[in-house]
Formats: structure tokens, sequence, C-alpha cells
């Protein structure tokens, strides 16, 4: 067994681009969910509408990556508000409905023959559209210290990445408690109550689906630049269940609870999936028992058997602390 | 706190000496004039009432027995449900079918039957949350403290003075759902008088309170009409109603069925008939209500 | 299907031929100069591979470019073109011998691109025995069948999904993986353990019944609610559950479809305007008398008055004496039982993968959700009109977005009525 090997792959993924697109989509979500209590089944279309929309915009119509940062940012606002419009009056797990089809819609077109000339149907797009954004990288060479390697297209994506989610953890910090967030709380807690006091809790929703939506498509810019390929099945109801899993591992309705969460969730899967297969490889574990190929899959189960006993035994997550955990038995 | 004076209780019952205690009667300063308010829930009437005016600056009960429409009447005036026909006004102006924050905009601000605390929020940012105009709630100047912080404070010395009156200082930064259920009772009161109504509509204010804080609730109440704002409220316990109210409305079956002072209304023939006789079976309606 | 299976198979040998003839044309005339005259041509054959002589085919193009041939006696046809330019090519259907028709009626004018002149284009128009003779209301007629059939593997689905909501106020995003649990049981009891599927059946509806219901409240559900789990919070520990199920499913089963072994090529029956297999008859019938069963029990029965009594209010029924975890429990068995069933069906006609349920379950959401959530004969409503709207709207849309089309109607439907379209709008306060 090589742990060192194990560790420097674990570790590069707990800081890696992974890391940094599921902490973006919890990010979103945790606006979404934590903040305002809106249950968003897909925020994988807001992933999808942020890729795809760099990929289309400069593979197939030739416009400046820089623009078509832009356009993504447009576009998922849209979304948000085509989302929101007819089902943030609707109770919640209308909402959660709704989303998870809508999601689905996204997907299915992004995956269809009929589109297939601009969106590239089921193999989606791969290209250089990222050249703009690695003209800039300054790193000429990777890194590759004793627990971290990655290429330098990699180490930049990472660094520019984690600064991007640093800026928006600023801004949530900021928001979340200003007067702005307490109204996100208390929709939150009792809508009703929100609006008895004179408060249009229909237009903060709406803000908060945006707000969450757009750091969401932001993930999606960087899940497309990162590979310079979208592929439709990546946006998947599986990328919205793991981002939730990411934000509840970290607690929700706190800042940092996304960026934790992802670091812990993508370090364990990582590390686990490393482990299993060199422990199957090495003949620890029988091969009756678990194939090589089967390892991905016994990882995922543990993704759905951790989210569980997180939910039942620390639904404030990690980080959380007790007190709320007590008051929350009534939701 | 105010004095007790019962200069503005007379004042209230001088207003309705001169009328005729009949159901739908009018009065010489309404805040609220309703016609024809009509609620249908599939096959069953629930909310009838022909006309009824609420007298601007007094305390009114609207009593009924179970499923006799009162709380679907305070959500179709409040705007957190909507009618079938019909219409109100609210200090002359027409606002019927006008959303629940934009009526509590206006200055008709309710409390809810079952407590509608904000359980995660403290029970200041319960309070700060209701004050009216705050630039902070825009996303965009949320984002700079320097934009609402003096806003702010001025808003937490309100909520704080408020929550001195209403005897839960000490519990400011106590999440609410660690309050007991009369002490939400009076956070909800609180938090109602942040927005600054003009009406004050209780659903049932004394509901699951304990017969100690049922006093200082009472005392809160008068004080709301001694400081100009009208109350209307809905109640089964009669001696509150008896208690505090000017005047007395009693529905049954979703229409008004009397109107008076207390004590007349007691009597009244219509009144009895509605909570004890002819329409006993009505209260199975309840578990709507 | 016998139809669609041979549509299928026509549809895989035409794409082979199309990829042979292109080879062809390239490694033909590649080498050609540009001098040499250039070509749009095809061969006309049906599947059996006879030529189809005296069939006009006609190209148009830029600079009022028109030109006819008529397919000679080996089916081959040829136009020369002038220039390198995209070109449109039609076959004149009404020349075609009878019983023969294009397999898609849609393509009978194709656009040929010729890239630059040397370079000849390979036209192939697929021609079917009558499979596209079907008139559009033989077509809708097949459509509303098969529709009229998923419909009902989503209401089977439905009811229990709806029935445990009612009770519980849970939204189970795992309800997927018990129409799963009954496909792999069945697979794995007539496939391995060799049983007959007349047996494997019956045991493995009641064996979902045990496991999906019962044990499944018991170990999961009933604990949950006892330690006062929240509705959101469950909700979520059921999308966990649906995760580990679905890949321990991959886990044990493997990603591949698989048939069962025995009635795998069934060959369909034509009745009046539709072709139907026999097992779809047989599992249609079942599954319909099933869902009549629950809903007569729902309807008739002690504990079927009394779930609903629950499901419209928990606190009185308890009050009113009713045992309100003995009601849950039997509601789960009864869902758990359906769904296995419904499993089944979609295992027999089309085989079963652990995605099954996956695939459905958006579809079981929207019905349910249309229909106006926890109410019975609204799941009913909503899947019949999810499951016939599916197939119906492939008159319309490509088939590969027919799922896309219900969702949209399920989004515009709940605009207009958002509590569904049998469901009760709120009170509040």
């Amino acid at each position: 067994m090589d742990f060192l090997f194990i560790t420097q792959q674990s570790l590069s993924a707990a800081i890696g681009v992974n890391t940094i697109i599921f902490a973006l989509a919890a990010i979103g979500l945790n606006m979404h969910f934590g903040y305002t209590g809106l249950l968003n089944f897909g925020q994988a279309g807001f992933l999808a509408v942020g890729a795809y929309s760099v990929a289309v915009a400069v593979v197939s119509f030739n416009i400046s990556l820089w623009i078509a940062l832009l356009i993504g940012i447009g576009n998922s606002i849209i979304l948000a508000l085509l989302l929101g419009i007819p089902t943030l009056r609707l109770r919640a797990d209308y909402l959660a409905i709704v989303t998870i089809a809508a999601g689905e819609i996204i997907r299915q077109i992004a995956r269809s023959a009929t589109f297939n000339d601009t969106l590239g149907g089921s193999d989606g797009i791969t290209g250089k559209f990222g050249k703009e954004f690695f003209d800039l990288n300054p790193f000429s060479e990777g890194l590759n210290l004793p627990f971290l390697r990655y290429t330098p297209n990699d180490l930049w994506v990472v660094v520019v990445g984690w600064s991007v989610v640093a800026l928006i953890l600023a801004l949530m910090w900021l928001l979340v408690n200003s007067p702005w967030g307490r109204l996100l709380k208390a929709i939150r807690e009792d809508e009703d109550a929100v609006r008895s006091l004179g408060k249009n809790v229909y237009l903060y929703k709406i803000q908060s689906l945006i707000a969450g939506g757009v750091i969401g498509s932001i993930g999606g810019f960087v899940y497309a630049l990162s590979r310079q390929s979208v592929q439709p099945d990546n946006y998947g109801t599986a990328l919205t269940f793991f981002a939730y899993t990411v934000l509840i591992l970290g607690g929700a309705a706190r800042v940092m609870a996304p960026v934790a969460g992802a670091v812990i969730f993508w370090f364990l899967l990582v590390f686990v999936e490393q482990f299993l297969r060199q422990a199957v490889s090495a003949g620890y574990i029988p091969d009756w028992l678990i194939g090589v190929n089967q390892v991905g899959q016994i990882r995922f189960m543990l993704v759905g058997l951790g989210l569980m006993l997180l939910m039942i035994f620390r639904p404030q997550g990690i980080f959380g602390d007790r007190k709320e955990l007590a008051l929350d038995a009534r939701a | 706190m105010p004095a007790h004076s019962s200069r503005f209780k007379e004042q209230a019952l001088a207003a309705f000496a001169a009328i005729t205690p009949t159901p739908g009667v009018a009065k010489p300063d309404p805040i609220i004039v309703a016609d024809k308010v009509t609620r249908r829930f599939g096959g069953l009437t629930a909310v009838n009432v022909d006309h009824v005016e609420i007298q601007r600056g007094s305390i009114t009960a609207l009593i009924g027995p179970n499923g006799a429409g009162k709380t679907t009447f305070f959500n179709l005036l409040t705007g957190f449900d909507s009618v079938n026909e019909g219409t109100w006004t609210l200090n002359g102006e027409q606002i019927a079918g006008t959303p629940p924050h934009k009526v509590a905009r206006k200055g008709m601000v309710r409390t809810f039957q079952l407590t509608k605390a904000l359980y995660r929020l403290s029970v200041l940012d319960n309070m700060r949350l209701a004050a009216t105009g705050q630039r902070g709630e825009s996303f965009i100047r949320g984002l700079f403290p320097f934009i609402w912080r003096k806003q702010e404070s001025a808003i937490t010395a309100q909520a704080e003075e408020l929550l001195t009156r209403f005897k839960l200082i000490d519990k400011k930064s106590d999440f609410a759902a660690a309050l007991s259920g009369g002490q939400r009772k009076l956070l909800e009161m609180a938090r109602a008088l942040m927005v600054k109504p003009e009406i004050v509509m209780l659903d049932e204010p004394m509901a699951g309170v304990n017969p100690a804080l049922k006093q200082s609730l009472l005392g809160h109440i008068k004080d709301l009409r001694d400081e100009g704002m009208t109350v209307l409220f809905v109640e089964h316990d009669m001696d509150m109603v008896r208690d505090i109210s000017d005047w007395v409305i009693v529905m049954a079956e979703g229409k008004i069925v009397a109107e008076g002072s207390p004590e007349s209304v007691m009597g009244n023939q219509a009144v009895i008939d509605a909570y004890l006789g002819a329409h006993h079976d009505v209260s199975l309606d309840e578990g709507r209500s | 299907m016998r139809k669609k299976r041979f549509g299928a198979l026509m549809m895989f040998a035409t794409i082979a031929t199309t990829l042979s003839c292109l080879g062809f044309g390239f490694g033909a005339t590649g080498a050609a100069s540009a001098a040499t005259p250039t070509f749009i041509q095809g061969t006309l054959i049906d599947t059996e591979k006879n030529p189809l002589p005296g069939v006009g085919i006609s190209a148009t193009g830029p600079n009022n470019f028109s030109s006819t041939s008529i397919t000679d006696s080996s089916g081959k046809w040829q136009i020369e073109v002038p220039v390198a330019a995209v070109y449109e090519v039609s076959i004149n259907q009404e020349q075609l011998p009878d019983g023969q028709a294009l397999t898609d009626p849609t393509r009978a004018t194709i656009k040929a691109n010729v890239i630059s002149l040397g370079f000849n284009v390979t036209i192939l128009f697929p021609i079917g025995p009558g499979v596209e003779k079907a008139s559009d209301l033989e077509r809708g007629a097949q459509l509303l069948a098969d529709g009229l059939i998923l419909a009902l593997v989503i209401a089977l689905a439905a009811l229990g999904l709806n029935l445990v909501f009612g009770t519980t106020g849970l939204t189970n995003f795992a309800h997927g993986e018990l129409l799963t649990l009954g496909g792999l049981l069945t697979y794995y009891l007539s496939a391995i353990v060799g049983l007959k599927v007349i047996f494997a059946v019956p045991i493995a509806v009641l064996l979902s019944a045990f496991i999906g219901g019962y044990l499944q409240d018991k170990v999961l559900w009933q604990p949950l609610r006892r330690r006062g789990t929240g509705l959101i919070a469950a909700l979520i520990v059921s999308i966990g559950l649906a995760i580990l199920i679905r890949y321990f499913f991959l886990f044990i089963f493997g990603g591949d479809t698989r048939q069962l072994p025995e009635y795998a090529g069934q060959d369909g029956l034509t009745i009046g305007l539709v072709s139907i297999t026999p097992k779809s008859i047989i599992t249609s019938s079942i599954g319909l008398a099933m869902l009549i069963a629950a809903t007569m029990w729902l309807s008739r029965s002690h504990m079927g008055k009394a779930s609903r009594a629950v499901a419209d209010n928990p606190a009185l029924a308890s009050s009113s004496g009713i045992e309100v975890e003995r009601v849950i429990r039997a509601v789960w068995i009864l869902g758990a039982t359906l769904a296995g069933f419904a499993g089944i069906m979609v295992t027999i006609n089309q085989g079963v993968s652990f995605v099954l349920g996956q695939d459905l379950l958006l579809l079981i959401f929207a019905a349910v959700t249309l229909g106006g959530l926890g109410t019975i004969n609204g799941a009913l409503i909503g899947s019949l009109v999810i499951g016939v709207s599916i197939q119906l709207s492939t008159l319309f849309i490509p088939t590969e977005l027919k799922y896309v089309g219900a969702l949209a109607i399920l989004i515009i439907i709940l605009l207009v009525r958002p509590q569904g379209i049998l469901g009760k709008k709120g009170r509040i306060g």
C-alpha cells in the first residue's frame, strides 16, 4: 500500500478543482436552502447553464471568453427568473419537484440530437474555449510537493478558483449579516409572519434564487474551463444531491460551511477510492467481493449512507452547534 | 407605560353610545368598512358578511362558535386569503385584493392564532426585522454596512424600548424558540408594534397563555387603544372579552348575527343560540379553522 | 410491439449502410481529380435489399439548379451537380411500390453537402415495408395504447408515493428504488434461480412488500418519526437512501439492461389499430386489477378509510382512536407492493437496469404533483395525463424530448393551478 500516493491524491483533491466546483454549487444552495429555506433541487441546471454558456458562446459563436462569462451570468439570472416567478408562490415541496424537473429539462435539451449543432448532443462540447483564460496563466511549472501535485493549468485554475470562492464568501458574509440577510432567515422560519410585517416575501425569494443561482453558474464556469469541455450528463440530479451532501456536511446556514464540506467530501471520496483500489489490487480485499472497477460504486454507496447518517444524527453538520439542532426539531 | 386612565375607554364608549346595536350598523368614525364579503370552500360558505364597520380608536372583539368564520374573515381582511366576492376599505381606501405585505404597510398588522415567532432568530432580530423602510433590506445596499448601520442603531433602540415595555428585554439575545408560549404571544404583539400600525388585528391573543401573563397581555392591549390604535381581536375567552372590549361583533356560520356592547351581546338570544343551541353541529367544522 | 422492434432494427441497418456507403463513396472518388464529374447518388433498396426501380429522385440547388434521376433496375440513381454547394434532394414517394414507404416520412427531403467537386455524396432514403404507411390515426392509436401502459406503471408507483406523503408528509426520493427492487428480484428469481416468471413474479411482489414496505418502515422511517425528524430532514435522508441503494444495485447487478430469458422476444398481436405483446396485455391487466383493488381497499375497508383520515389530519385521527402507526405501516406495505409490481411490469416488457426506478421517479413525481400532492384520485389522474401526453407528444416533437415535454406540462399546469388538478388550496392561520 502506497500511503504517500493515497494521501497525495486525497489532499490534491481536497483543495483541487472539483472541491472548488462543489463549494460554489453548495454556496449557492446555502443561499437558497440554508438561509432562505428554498428547496432548490435544480442547482445542477444552474451549473449547466454557466458551463454551456461559456462553451457555446466561445465555440459555436466565436464570442470572447470574457463576454461569454457575462452572458453566462445573464443566462443564470434568466433561469432563476423563469424558475422563480412561477414556483416561488408554491409550497416548498412543489418547488423541489419543479426545480428538479427544470434541471432535467435543461440536461435533456443539452444532450438531445435536435440541438446537436449548437449544444453538441450527448457528447457535449470539447474545444479550446478556455484559451483566453489559460493565456493569462503565469505558472510555467506545476506544483510538485510531497503531498500536493498539480499541472500548471490545474494550478492556475485552483489559484483563480479559490480567489473567486474567497471573494464570494466575503460578499456572502456581508449579505447574511445585513438586514437583507435577516429577512431571508425570517422567510426561512415563517414566510407568513414576514408577510404580516409588510415585507414582500416573493421579491426576496427571487433575489435569493438569483444570487444562489449565479454563484452556482460560476461553479459551472470553473467546471467547463478546468476541463475545456462540457458534457451534459455531468449536470444530472446527482450533482445537485452531492452539493446538498457537501452543504449538510459543513452545516447549512453557516457562511464557511460549503467550503469545509467540499474539502472534507472530496478528501474522503478520493481517499476511500484510492485506499480501496490499492487494497483490492494488493489482494487485501478478495476479488470476488469487490472488483477494481467496482470501487467507484462503493464510494458512492458511502456518500449515500453518509448523507443519511449525517441528516439523522448531525443535521447541524460537522461544525454546527447543538443548540440550533435542538431548536430545529420542529422543522 | 401610559397611565390606565379611563379617558380613552370613555371616549371609545361615547362613540358607541348613540348606536343601535344591530348587525352591520354604521359607526361614527369607521376605520374599516366591509361589504358583501364572501368566501366559499367547495360547497361550504365560510364567510358571508353583508356589511360591517370597525370604529377607529376602539377595541372591538370578534366572537362566535368554532367554525363561524372568524379567522377566515381575518385572513380575508389582511390579504392572506382571497375572497369570492366583496370589497372593504381601510381609511376609505379600497384594499380588497391587496397582497398581505401591502395591507401591512398601509397600517393594518395582524398576529396569528398559532404564534409565528421566528424561531431561529434572536428575540431582538425578531423585533428589528419588523421595522419599516430599512435601507439595508436592499440587496445592493445590504452589502455596504456604512449605509444602514446608523438606521440599524435607531431600530435597535426602538426595539429594546418595546422589549423593555413587554418585559422581554432580558431575553433579547435568546432564540425566539426558547421563549414560553405566552412570551411568544408578547413578542408577536411587540413585533407588530415595530411596524407602527394604525390597526392591530389579534387572532386569539390569549390562546395558550398562562393566567399570570394574561393580565399583562390585557394591559398591553388596552395600551394599544390608549395610544390611539384600533384593535380588532378574535377571542374565545369571554372574561377577557367582557373585560377589555368596547364593542363586540358576533359571527355564526359566516354571518354577523349580532353587535353591541359586551353586556348587551352576552344577553342576546341570537348569541346564545349561536353558541349553544340551534346550530350546535357547526362546531364540527373546527378542524379547518 | 413488433413494429417498434422492427423499426429499431431498420434504423440500425440504415445507419450501418449509410456509414458503409459514405466510406465507399469517399474511397472510390477521393483519388479522382476535381475535373471529373461530381454526383449526388444512392441506391434505393428495401429492407430485404431488393432494389426499387422507377422512383424519381430530384435535387435542387443554387442558381436554380434542378435535376431529376429515376432509379434503375438495380435501384441506383445519380444526379450530376455543377458546383460545390448544399443541395436539397427529394424522393417522389408516390412512385414507391405498394407496401413500401419511407421509414421516416419527414425525411422525404434530405440536404446533401457537396464539399468540393470530385467528391461524390451518397444519400440514403431508408425504405421499409409499410412501417410508416401507418396513418396518423394508427400512430396515434399505438401511442395512446403505449401511453396508457406507461400511465399504469406511473400510477402504480404514484399511488404509494402519494399515500406515504399523505400519511407521513415524507417526500420520498427513494421511491423509485422500490420499482428497481421489484424488477431485480424478478430477474434474479427467474434468470439466476431459474424459476418460471409466473412463479417469480408473486414471490418478487411479496418480497418487495416485505423488504421495501415492512422492513423499510420498521428499520428506518418509524424510528425517524419517533425521533421527531423534520420533513425536510427526512426528505434528504431519502435522497441519501436512494443514492445508497442505487449504487448498491449497480454494485451487485452491473450497469447494463438485461431482459428476462423467458418471453424475451415475443411477437405482438394486432388488435384493431394497435400492436401489443401478450406479455404486455397480461402484465397490464394484472397491474390494472391491482390498482383497482388498491383504490377499492382505500375507499371501502376500515384500514383504507383510516389511512385517508390520517392523511387528512393525523392528530384528529389519532385522537379518534385510529392507530396511526399501524395505518402508516399498512400504507408503506401497499405502496411497496404496487411500486414493486410497477417495476416488474417494466422489467418483463423492457428489461431491468439499476436506474429503472430513477428514470421513472421524476415522472412519478410529476404525476403526483400534477394531481395534487396527497390526493389519491389526483395521483391517478396525474399519471394518466403524464403517461399519455409523453407518448402522444412524440407525434409533434422528437422522441428524445418526450420527457422534456411532460415536465414542461407539469410546470405549465402548476402555473395555472398551483395546488395541482385535484389538490386543495391551503388555508392560513
